[in-house]
């Protein structure tokens, strides 16, 4: 029986520290607290992991346990019979076997077939750079020029022994990069224009640049391209013409200048009163106070949305299938109107998702990285 | 002598100043800048259009609005309103128009709701809830919207025929020729009991903002929501059993090739609103997620320090500081959204864009056509941001 | 009405030189509201002159006035022998000779601190960039943060930013010096090394005009105490007689108000 006068043991001088019991750290505890920390949430854990593996499961069966990866083509095309007998049970992986060089470089030379890869890697290339911040400097823009121009004579050719391929047979993941790129590439420096002018105090100026931004934001990218394709023919003189690559660039230069226009505004507004004030007290002139300090610090402050418009812009790049050019999905879309391939758009819709995806993804974690790091330093 | 005399500051006027004409007059240089500015795009605006003129008449393309009265020959599959290929193309652009808005409205509410959902589901406290809910908001956002749209499409192609329709629930069929829903037979009755849920709706906030201003004036607070209840549900009911109380129901039936009956949702319209729904979804959610964050944990505790209880602080302190945060981006989605639908013409929705296409291939008349699709959108979109401007500006944190 | 030892306009003619700076009846309004009323001022060259006055009174807006960072709308502002009006080649003549220092310091972060010294020599006063380097060097040394030249603005302390905004401001070579409260924005332990470089920039001649609340500093450097409320020039004199010997209800109630917080 416990005795009332119980004295608590007397605790040795230095008791050895002990690791906390398993219920507080470690593997278990998390689990106790992320996962099972109240009935609701318990039950939730239950069915997320059961209707989570059901479809794992499912989708490990489908893409690589039943599926076909290739198949025998003779004199008379791909013989498929043997994709159609799996009826949906399993993936037929070979239309990408088959098809991919297609997808990925459209109607392009079979033999030149390097020249797009080569910018295709280019085009990463010169996207890694950017992102580094070491290059950060105005010769960034000699750069992108110098790597444009040299994308546009390897797609070209004509020179160095490398035949002509005329525009017309360029498709697949090599158009959606060009205009996407060349998109951004050229409507920067116009975006940057109409924010200045947005902001500007003479109101003809001031008005122009308003309505040029709410006009374009204000209706789908389809019409733009809409008017590319059928309207720009009209508003050009007779004999002159602009093939339906370089309209379908323009539309997009236009819509996507429209969107930076805004974010670049949003920098210019969020830089303080006083750099304008400090530029004009030292007797800057406009242009000087413009390019010296406030476009500097304006378009460091909105580089994450920056990134997140260009995202947008290459998604988008995606809607020139509906006026019947070749970027890599409409090069997808058309790999299955063959009728030994029709019905496999669900396959070939993957493969074109994961490069894209692979794409967005990147970027889109660059730009999170991005934020964090920029809002660490100014956070002092 | 004291200075509470009115202010001496508000006295006097400011006067007017002249304007001298000379390139170091800041004013001067000013509409120089600006009349030449303007001259050029007016220039090169004169250039274009002179170019179209000679272009439209070599072509012999016809100019004006006068097609919008011939007959437009031209099938739609779905439509809200009477239509028949003989009506004029102004009936069938209007057709276009409320696809696109029966498009437009019913994906903002639902992906509303499932943003939300996602949302809130992003910040639980349960792992595997929260990493799907991520996962999904970054798949999503990553991929091409026309790619997700054409997905859904294949999928509702890939399902089978009517004759092997999916039947999970009595009535509920799902076949490659679209959702069929059971249905009731529509009367004047529900037609008045809807009319009697608006007037209930409205007389439900009427009655709110009273029974609120006498407890601001006496202390004491009173439920609404009986009341509410009554009103919203109650009122429609009595009407409809006042007119008869008619409920037919109308079962699809498979006859021949088809079904008939109940209500169908069409293939292209399930797949264009699954498409727009899931992946606007995406991007509510991050909304959701950044406005509810975005209210300082010092705020609970604030309340919760005044011994205000879970609901009313959520009513009165989180979310109206975090829907001030929510609403501008959400409108803006919204506005994408209908933007979106126009990608309808890809998958053989007939909304605004796909019959302005038709029309103006027909037509021949490629400006009056494109100008109309801008001409919708762009009033949309309009309406929408004013609408925004002024919501906000009553909501606007007042600050120095 | 104000009450002044004698007026601007007399004051300016007793002596040889024509004022550095000129403020003729001149009268500014932001929309319906005259704040601004009938200033009168005139400083002479070398002069240092302190203007102070409760919040709102409109000293900020005088001397931003006088580079134009605000417009007035009636009057006569002659700066150096140039008037200020519309004409450009005037308020680039004018903005050359005038350096302004302001409450927050408004240092341009993405440039390091001697960047940010020789930007406007170079640029506006074409000066080579070695020389505007050495020169710039010499303004830090005097300021007394040489040793920071390369670090950028957002690594420095308040008082030491401040520093270089005076810095910056010489390096144009100005003949005459604004400061918009100086030590507003600083801490306590700051605010001594910021007056200490203002009182050496004192002691060479040159013409300063200071809105400040720093009574010290006032009774130790300036020529003359401007006192300014709603809009008007009240008082002015020198410092003892316009802190010992208030003739106005209005100065007598904001030295109180002042010497209360001390």
């Amino acid at each position: 029986m416990s005795d009332a006068t119980h004295h608590a043991p007397a605790v040795p001088a230095d008791t050895p520290s002990r690791r906390p019991p398993i219920t507080v750290v470690g593997p278990v505890a998390w689990a106790r607290a992320s996962l099972f920390s109240s009935w609701l949430s318990t039950a939730v854990t239950l069915a997320l992991a059961y209707l989570l593996a059901r479809w794992i499961i499912g989708f490990v069966d489908w893409a690589f346990i039943n599926a076909i990866w290739s198949v025998p083509v003779n004199a008379q095309g791909a013989q498929t019979q043997a994709c159609r007998a799996l009826q949906g049970a399993g993936a037929c992986w070979a239309v990408i076997t088959e098809k991919h060089r297609f997808i990925l470089f459209g109607t392009y030379p079979y033999d030149e077939h390097w020249r797009p890869l080569v910018c295709v890697f280019l085009f990463i290339g010169l996207y890694i750079v950017s992102a580094m911040r070491r290059f950060w400097r105005k010769e960034l823009a000699l750069i992108w020029a110098g790597v444009l121009f040299l994308i546009g004579f390897l797609m070209w050719g004509g020179a160095l022994g490398m035949p002509y391929v005329p525009q017309e047979r360029w498709g697949g993941l090599v158009i959606t990069l060009i205009l996407s790129t060349f998109g951004i590439a050229f409507a920067f420096p116009l975006a940057v224009l109409v924010a200045l002018g947005r902001r500007s105090r003479m109101p003809a100026i001031k008005m122009l640049c308003v309505v040029y931004v709410e006009l374009i934001r204000g209706v789908p990218l389809i019409s733009l391209l809409f008017m590319a394709s059928v309207m720009f023919p009209l508003f050009l003189p007779e004999g002159m013409n602009i093939d339906k690559l370089l309209r379908a660039q323009v539309a997009i230069i236009l819509f996507a200048a429209a969107y930076l226009a805004e974010v670049v505004r949003g920098g210019l507004q969020a830089l303080s009163r006083g750099q304008y004030e400090a530029a004009d007290a030292l007797g800057l002139s406009y242009w000087q106070k413009t390019l010296f300090i406030i476009l500097p610090q304006a378009l460091r402050l909105v580089i994450p949305p920056l990134v997140n418009t260009f995202i947008g812009m290459f998604k988008d790049t995606s809607l020139v299938l509906i006026i019947g050019i070749f970027d890599l999905l409409t090069a997808g879309k058309t790999a299955i109107v063959e009728p030994a391939w029709q019905g496999f758009g669900i396959e070939v819709y993957v493969f074109v998702g994961i490069i894209y995806f692979i794409f967005c993804f990147a970027m889109s974690r660059y730009s999170q990285g991005l934020e964090r790091g920029l809002n660490q330093h100014r956070v002092r | 002598m004291s200075d509470t005399a009115a202010d001496p500051r508000l006295l006097r006027a400011p006067p007017k100043r002249g304007l001298r004409l000379s390139w170091a007059d800041e004013r001067f240089r000013a509409i120089i800048w600006q009349v030449l500015i303007v001259g050029v795009v007016a220039g090169v605006i004169w250039w274009l259009v002179g170019n179209t003129r000679h272009n439209l008449e070599v072509r012999r393309i016809a100019t004006g609005f006068g097609f919008l009265t011939r007959e437009a020959g031209l099938p739609i599959a779905e439509s809200l309103v009477p239509y028949t290929p003989a009506s004029t193309y102004a009936r069938a652009l209007l057709v276009g128009v409320l696809n696109t808005l029966k498009v437009a409205v019913i994906g903002v509410v639902l992906a509303t709701v499932l943003g939300t959902l996602i949302g809130i589901a992003r910040l639980s406290k349960n792992w595997l809830l929260s990493r799907i809910a991520a996962t999904y908001i970054e798949v999503i956002r990553d991929l091409p919207l026309l790619l997700q749209l054409l997905f859904w499409y294949t999928l509702m192609q890939t399902l089978p025929g009517p004759r092997q329709a999916m039947h999970p629930v009595e009535g509920v069929f799902l076949s490659n020729r679209g959702l069929r829903l059971p249905w009731i037979q529509w009367e004047d009755a529900h037609s008045f009991a809807l009319l009697g849920m608006v007037v209930g709706i409205i007389a439900a906030v009427v009655y709110g903002r009273s029974a609120r201003a006498k407890q601001m004036q006496d202390g004491q607070p009173r439920k609404i929501w009986p009341a509410a209840v009554g009103l919203i549900v109650g009122l429609p009911l009595v009407i409809w059993a006042a007119w008869g109380a008619p409920f037919q129901g109308d079962i699809p039936a498979l006859r021949g090739f088809n079904f008939q009956g109940g209500m169908s949702i069409s293939p292209e319209y399930f797949a264009l609103l699954a498409g727009l729904v899931t992946y606007t979804a995406g991007f509510i959610a991050e909304i959701v997620r950044a406005g509810i964050q975005a209210v300082p944990g010092g705020q609970w505790e604030a309340s919760e320090a005044l011994g205000l209880q879970r609901g009313r602080i959520m009513r009165l302190v989180v979310l109206p500081q975090a829907l001030r945060v929510i609403i501008p981006p959400m409108t803006s989605q919204y506005l994408n959204l209908t933007k979106n639908s126009s990608l309808a013409v890809a998958i053989g929705y007939q909304d605004i864009v796909s019959i302005a296409n038709t029309t103006l291939n027909q037509t021949g008349q490629a400006i009056e056509g494109i100008a109309i699709i801008m001409g919708v959108y762009l009033t949309i979109s309009l309406s929408i941001s004013l609408f925004m401007n002024w919501y906000n500006s009553r909501i606007a944190l007042v600050e120095r | 009405m104000s009450v002044t030892t004698e007026t601007a306009v007399a004051s300016a003619a007793r002596t040889d030189a024509p004022p550095a700076i000129l403020l003729d009846k001149v009268n500014k309004w932001y929309g319906a509201m005259h704040v601004l009323r009938d200033i009168n001022l005139s400083v002479a060259e070398g002069e240092r002159v302190v203007v102070c006055g409760p919040s709102g009174s409109g000293k900020s807006t005088m001397i931003r006035c006088i580079n134009r960072l605000e417009q007035h709308q009636e009057g006569r502002i002659i700066v150096d022998g140039i008037e200020l009006n519309d004409d450009m080649r005037n308020l680039d003549a004018i903005r050359r000779e005038v350096g302004m220092v302001f409450q927050s310091f408004n240092l341009f972060p993405h440039l390091t601190v001697l960047e940010n010294c020789t930007l406007a020599p170079i640029w506006v006063r074409r000066t080579p960039k070695k020389e505007a380097e050495e020169q710039a060097m010499e303004y830090l040394r005097r300021v007394k943060i040489p040793e920071q030249a390369l670090k950028y603005p957002g690594q420095l302390s308040g008082g030491q930013q401040q520093r270089v905004a005076i810095a910056r401001a010489l390096c144009m070579k100005p003949k005459i010096m604004l400061f918009d409260e100086p030590t507003s924005a600083l801490d306590p332990e700051m605010i001594k090394e910021v007056l200490d470089t203002m009182v050496m920039l004192a002691d060479t001649g040159m013409t300063m005009i200071c809105v400040t609340h720093e009574m010290g500093f006032a009774q130790q450097v300036a020529d003359r105490v401007v006192f300014m409320d709603r809009g008007e020039v009240v008082e002015s004199g020198t410092p003892s007689q316009v802190f010992n010997d208030p003739k106005t209800d209005r100065l007598k109630m904001f030295l109180s108000q002042i010497l209360r917080g001390h």
